[in-house]
């Protein structure tokens, strides 16, 4: 019998009302008084020396109040990036200026130069093409290797190339890991792109700035996962505004998926101009111009390696990347080719010796940083990628030679830093068996042929570290913040509560879930329970939501500020009822006294503490109210084996996917609802970059794909049911709620199990054909099978 | 957008006179003309809708002949033009619901994007571009992408369509913008059989003559084994290569043939 | 400037506009009905479906001055004036077929647009009329299990653990 209450349950989502009611609040539903409206004149060209900005036609057509350039904001601060690498040298990364407005030159397609600022959109649109420009063209930097070549143009000037860094992983164990591969048996190599993917949440972002001359005070209400890590890379770095001045709110804000984690300098430009106009001003992003302003995300070139000894153990895994930064370090940009991905190439897997090496590239593109799994994703990609075309090789059948490896004693150290706590992946392997129906799979195949169609089973195992990230660790690896997080449990007079937390909730449906956790731990409705969030007015200083770490970190800050509001009500009760503090038990939302029938309700005891004139004044505060920081003691990690089976058409090379099994191990689940639509979720977003998504940039550095027209988006049509299951808990072992996170596994997973079922098709119709990249679209797959 | 005046005459003589403005332009469901504007290509200075028309609205059936009004919606047309199955078949298939409730067949001849289903019908079908002056044989009106014979202000009025013995349209989709990457629309008179190509060349929609005369010699698929199209004028992109696109002509009309 | 009048969801509603005021802002920015949404700019996304004299239309490709007269619904004309669900949205609801909410109020119009044209949709319809509405959260598994649902078929069997 499902359970309908607390901890396990499925209760319908509250927030799921506004929504479908058209009553949501998102950024752009917000029009402030006096509002004035900006228009970003953003570049054409993808390198280029900016010799003169004319703006004085522009500045007299209708409606327009003011236009900044790049001028306007020398002595405003770079927008800063929030992690260093140091690169295998011991020298820290080179990191550039990244300016609100281009100053002396435009490093992509898209690159701001001038704000007009206008009376309506439509105006300052207007006005803006009425801007002369004078830039002087300079060839791009588009391709990763030739933008290390000796002597290749330079992105940036005052850098001595166009490497970020040159990062080895780890680098002491490159010797041996050289070693082994000298002695394996087997070799398999393997080269691939992971593919450039466009986040593409379905609202583009907005921001609004407003500044109130009386008070001094600003605030910027944006589309953002973490308001108070816009607050302080804003107001610390950028605008030099202290945090007492500035508010920054996110409210319903539509898919972040990554891209909506970082600080853009349209934020800091509308919180600027408000307070040099004196005037709300407001900016709502198009698509296409999302395309241009929105970080990216992957794009990886990698060479893998697995050295395997005569009896098919894994001995050595060697891999070699270069990943594509764009113009200007994003916020998290450095963090996600080195310790998202190097950290997880032992996968599932006991492979003893792994050496990593990364070279982060500047090019004239747009920014690229975290997008759906981050560097796992990639990792997971190459990995899967690898060990399948080994077995193929060896002529091993492919789930024999994963399990033959697979790690299966916990807690794990891997060669790659990183300590497991738990895990079964035998367990998942087993389920994806049963879900897949691999023994049905002959007749399957057998079906599809008598329609003239390939069929191919492709299948993965992967492992993610998520639940991001234990602060001292991240701090030593080069993050320039923390990543705990924050919850305050303010319990109300009457006994209802409102959490306010510094986790986001952006589609992942926080104000059902968390409150399902307080109503199990104290024995009350989740209609009891109220979230706040998405306000630094409103909640704790708090990291925000990524990585899959709302619950395992942010509810874990949760879980321990109610444990603190249990203890302090457990001494009012004892106060109450005359009882020693240790004999009080809560249970039912009633406390009682240990062996007794002594009772009193938690609306009781709540009454008590707000109305305290029967009351242990000279023990306790009065009020019941707790804040909790939780810094976690290790990631989690989440693992599992997906299978994908798809058909080919090999006239046209189109790819169907025909069924996709999910069996994940996200440790305790706290609503499976919630659970499975994360799931769902991720795996079409890994099926659209394994089939349909890839971000095309020409010689010149044009986005070619800029638009819904050209950029494969997955529809409805492109996807099927799937079958996902968590069964296989093994619970985190180091929060209290013992989760693992499941937001980034669908999309970390799936991606890999696309491709090894294609390539199996193909293979099964004798085509000689051992790798495609992403995306796998027709016009490709028809390419390889005719070589 | 830039503004522009909007007009919405209710005759299409009044439409034409409305269209005598110096760089006014006709709106039919907008639904290419729309994101045009939006993206700041155009800048008409009064659009002229002629969605208000009665008179350009309507699908008839008489005498082997399928008659559309020029403002007809590819969803009417989908729904009423039952008399040419593979025609209603093809309207069903344009766009997504949305668009068909508002683009219009007129509206989608008159722009003829080389990657539009409407033109590789009316080219397959002979059909006849009627409008305000004159009437145009299919066969006269495509000249090229975004080229047609239709004169400043000239409105399609209506389009006829002579119905074939039997008749296949297949649509492989760009797998973005949902046009086609190809689409063969192939019909079969008792004058033979035209097979016209979209999506594929660079020149817009086209017929391929060496199959409609294979076809008319021997009608299956297999009479087109060893026909090749020269991939030299095809379309060639980040969807498909010259070759992909000539092979995908191929693999379409025979599927087409195949569906017949 | 020229005036507009159109019905919205049963209440006479005008306003002056420009020639090139589209629907979904006239809707949005005038009438203050947010919750009609523009996901893209050229005509794919369907975050801004709307149904115009009983059609499913994209209120972003359509200029308000083409909707003279018109009756016009939107999302928040869909519940029950004391705020319960409609079967389609409820269905969303009880399904879990929304995250974010951004695509939902087209989704649902879309849905209703489907309901009304092919009463029981089979799996492959629905997902061929939804080819008009972007998703990026839900990946449509929960969105097709709720337009089924709200046609009144069994659900209880699709992906069963």
């Amino acid at each position: 019998m499902p359970k309908d209450h607390g901890i396990g349950a499925s209760p319908k989502r509250r927030e799921d009302i506004r929504f479908l009611s058209g009553t949501g609040n998102y950024t752009d539903d917000i029009n402030l008084r006096g509002q004035a409206y900006v228009h970003f004149l953003r570049s054409d060209v993808a390198h280029g020396k900016i010799n003169g900005i004319n703006t004085e036609a522009a500045a007299g057509m209708p409606g327009v109040l003011r236009i900044f350039t790049g001028a306007d904001f020398e002595g405003v601060g770079s927008i800063p990036c929030g992690w260093q690498i140091t690169d295998k040298h011991g020298q820290p990364m080179q990191e550039p200026a990244h300016p609100v407005l281009a100053q002396g030159k435009v490093r992509h397609v898209g690159d701001p130069i001038a704000a007009v600022v206008a009376e309506s959109a439509a105006q300052a649109r207007d006005a803006a093409e009425a801007i002369e420009l004078d830039i002087e063209e300079l060839p791009a930097v588009v391709n990763m290797k030739a933008a290390l070549e000796e002597g290749a143009t330079k992105v940036h000037d005052d850098l001595t190339s166009n490497l970020c860094y040159d990062w080895g992983f780890v680098e002491e164990n490159k010797p041996a890991v050289e070693e082994a591969f000298q002695k394996a048996a087997h070799v398999t190599t393997l080269e691939l792109v992971n593919n450039r993917l466009v986040a593409n949440p379905m609202e583009p972002r907005v921001a609004v700035g407003d500044f109130n001359r009386a008070s001094g005070d600003s605030t910027l209400y944006t589309t953002s996962q973490n308001p108070h890590v816009i607050r302080l890379l804003m107001g610390a770095f950028v605008l030099g505004i202290p945090e007492h001045k500035l508010r920054v709110v996110a409210p319903d804000v539509g898919g972040g998926f990554g891209t909506k984690i970082f600080h853009y300098a349209e934020e800091a430009f509308c919180t600027f101009a408000a307070k040099a106009l004196n005037r709300p001003v407001k900016w709502t992003s198009s698509r296409s111009e999302a395309f241009i302003s929105d970080a990216h995300g992957r794009d990886h070139v990698t060479k893998i390696e697995l050295a395997l000894d005569s009896d098919n153990n894994f001995i050595a895994l060697r891999t070699d990347t270069m990943a594509n930064m764009g113009a200007y370090l994003s916020t998290f940009a450095p963090s996600v080719p080195t310790w998202l991905h190097g950290t997880l190439m032992a996968g599932n897997y006991k492979t003893p010796l792994i050496y990593v090496n990364v070279k982060a590239v500047f090019t004239n593109t747009v920014p690229v940083d975290a997008y759906r799994g981050a560097g796992r994703p990639e990792a997971t990609y190459q990995l899967e990628r690898v060990i399948d075309k080994a077995a193929r090789e060896l002529g091993v059948d492919p789930i024999a030679l994963r399990r033959q490896n697979f790690i299966t004693e916990f807690p794990y150290a891997t060669p790659v830093a990183v300590e497991y706590d738990t895990g079964d992946y035998h367990a998942t392997m087993d389920k994806l068996e049963e879900m897949a129906d691999f023994k049905g799979f002959a007749k399957r195949r057998e079906a599809s042929a008598a329609k003239g169609k390939l069929r191919g089973l492709g299948m993965n195992c992967y492992i993610e570290a998520c639940g991001i990230a234990p602060s001292n660790l991240v701090g030593q690896l080069g993050a320039r913040a923390g990543l705990y997080e924050s919850a305050t449990v303010r319990v109300n007079a009457t006994g209802g509560l409102v959490v306010m937390t510094g986790s986001h909730s952006h589609g992942q449906g926080h104000e059902t879930s968390f409150p399902q956790v307080i109503a199990e731990m104290i024995g009350i409705d989740e209609s009891m329970v109220e979230i706040v969030h998405g306000d630094t007015a409103r909640t704790p200083m708090g990291m925000g939501t990524y990585g899959s770490r709302s619950l395992a970190v942010g509810g874990s800050a949760m879980f321990r500020a109610t444990e603190k509001i249990i203890a302090k009500a457990k001494k009012i009760a004892a106060h109450l009822m005359e009882a020693a503090d240790a004999d009080i038990e809560l249970k039912d939302g009633a406390f009682s006294v240990a062996g007794t029938d002594k009772s009193v309700a938690w609306g009781d005891v709540c009454l008590a503490a707000y109305v305290p004139h029967n009351y242990p004044l000279e023990e306790i505060e009065p009020g019941l109210e707790e804040t909790a920081f939780y810094d976690p003691s290790n990631f989690t990690y989440p693992s599992g084996a997906y299978a994908c089976e798809v058909e080919v058409d090999p006239e046209t090379g189109k790819v169907t996917i025909e069924r996709f099994s999910a069996a994940d191990d996200f440790g305790n689940v706290v609503n499976p609802m919630i659970v499975e639509g994360q799931v769902h979720g991720g795996l079409a977003q890994g099926i659209g970059q394994a089939l349909l998504e890839g971000a095309v940039y020409d010689e010149n550095g044009q986005l070619l794909n800029a638009s819904y027209m050209d950029y494969a988006m997955p529809r409805a049509s492109d996807v099927p049911f799937y079958q996902v299951d968590h069964s296989c808990a093994t619970p985190c072992t180091h929060n209290p709620l013992g989760v693992k996170g499941c937001g980034e596994a669908g999309a970390i997973g799936s991606p890999p199990a696309v491709v090894n079922a294609v390539i199996d098709a193909l293979q099964s119709a004798g085509r000689d054909v051992t790798h495609i990249d992403m995306p796998l679209s027709p016009s490709r797959v028809w390419q390889a099978m005719h070589g | 957008m830039y503004n522009f005046e909007f007009e919405k005459p209710a005759t299409v003589a009044d439409a034409v006179a409305a269209l005598g403005a110096e760089e006014a332009q006709a709106l039919g469901g907008g639904q290419t003309l729309i994101p045009t504007l939006k993206q700041r290509l155009a800048s008409p200075t009064k659009l002229v809708s002629l969605t208000g028309i009665a008179e350009m609205r309507g699908v008839s059936a008489a005498g082997g002949v399928v008659t559309i009004g020029g403002g007809t919606t590819h969803a009417t047309v989908a729904a009423q033009a039952g008399a040419y199955p593979a025609l209603a078949a093809l309207a069903g298939n344009i766009g997504d619901p949305a668009v068909r409730n508002r683009g219009t067949i007129g509206g989608s001849l008159a722009n003829n994007d080389p990657s539009a289903c409407y033109p590789a019908a009316a080219l397959a079908s002979g059909a006849t571009i009627v409008t305000n002056t004159r009437e145009i044989a299919a066969d006269d009106y495509f000249q090229g992408m975004f080229t047609t014979a239709l004169d400043e202000g000239e409105i399609i009025t209506g389009v006829r369509f002579p119905v074939p013995e039997a008749a296949n349209y297949q649509k492989f989709e760009q797998p973005a913008s949902r046009f086609a990457l190809v689409g063969v629309f192939v019909a079969k008179y008792g004058a033979g059989v035209r097979v016209a190509v979209t999506g594929a060349s660079e020149e817009g929609v086209f017929r391929w003559s060496e199959a409609e005369q294979a076809l008319d010699h021997d009608f299956r698929s297999d009479a087109l084994m060893d026909l090749d199209i020269n991939p030299d004028n095809m379309i060639g992109d980040m969807h498909g290569s010259k070759a992909y696109r000539a092979h995908l002509v191929k693999v379409l009309t025979k599927r087409a043939v195949a569906a017949m | 400037m020229t005036q507009v009048s159109m019905t919205v969801n049963g209440v006479a509603a005008s306003g002056d506009v420009e020639g090139r005021t589209l629907l979904v802002s006239f809707l949005r920015d005038q009438l203050e009905l947010t919750g009609t949404h523009v996901g893209c700019d050229t005509s794919q996304c369907g975050a801004c479906v709307v149904h115009v004299n009983g059609e499913a239309v994209k209120s972003c490709t359509m200029l308000a001055l083409e909707a003279e007269g018109a009756e016009v619904s939107t999302i928040e004309g869909q519940a029950a004036p004391d705020g319960t669900l409609n079967t389609i949205q409820q269905a969303f609801q009880d399904h879990h077929g929304l995250q974010c909410g951004f695509c939902t109020p087209g989704m649902v119009m879309s849905a209703a647009a489907l309901l009304k044209e092919n009463p029981k949709p089979s799996e492959a319809e629905i997902r061929d009329y939804l080819e008009g509405n972007i998703c990026r959260c839900t990946g449509y598994h929960n969105i097709v299990k709720a337009i089924m649902a709200a046609s009144g078929q069994d659900v209880s069997a699709i992906a069963a653990e």
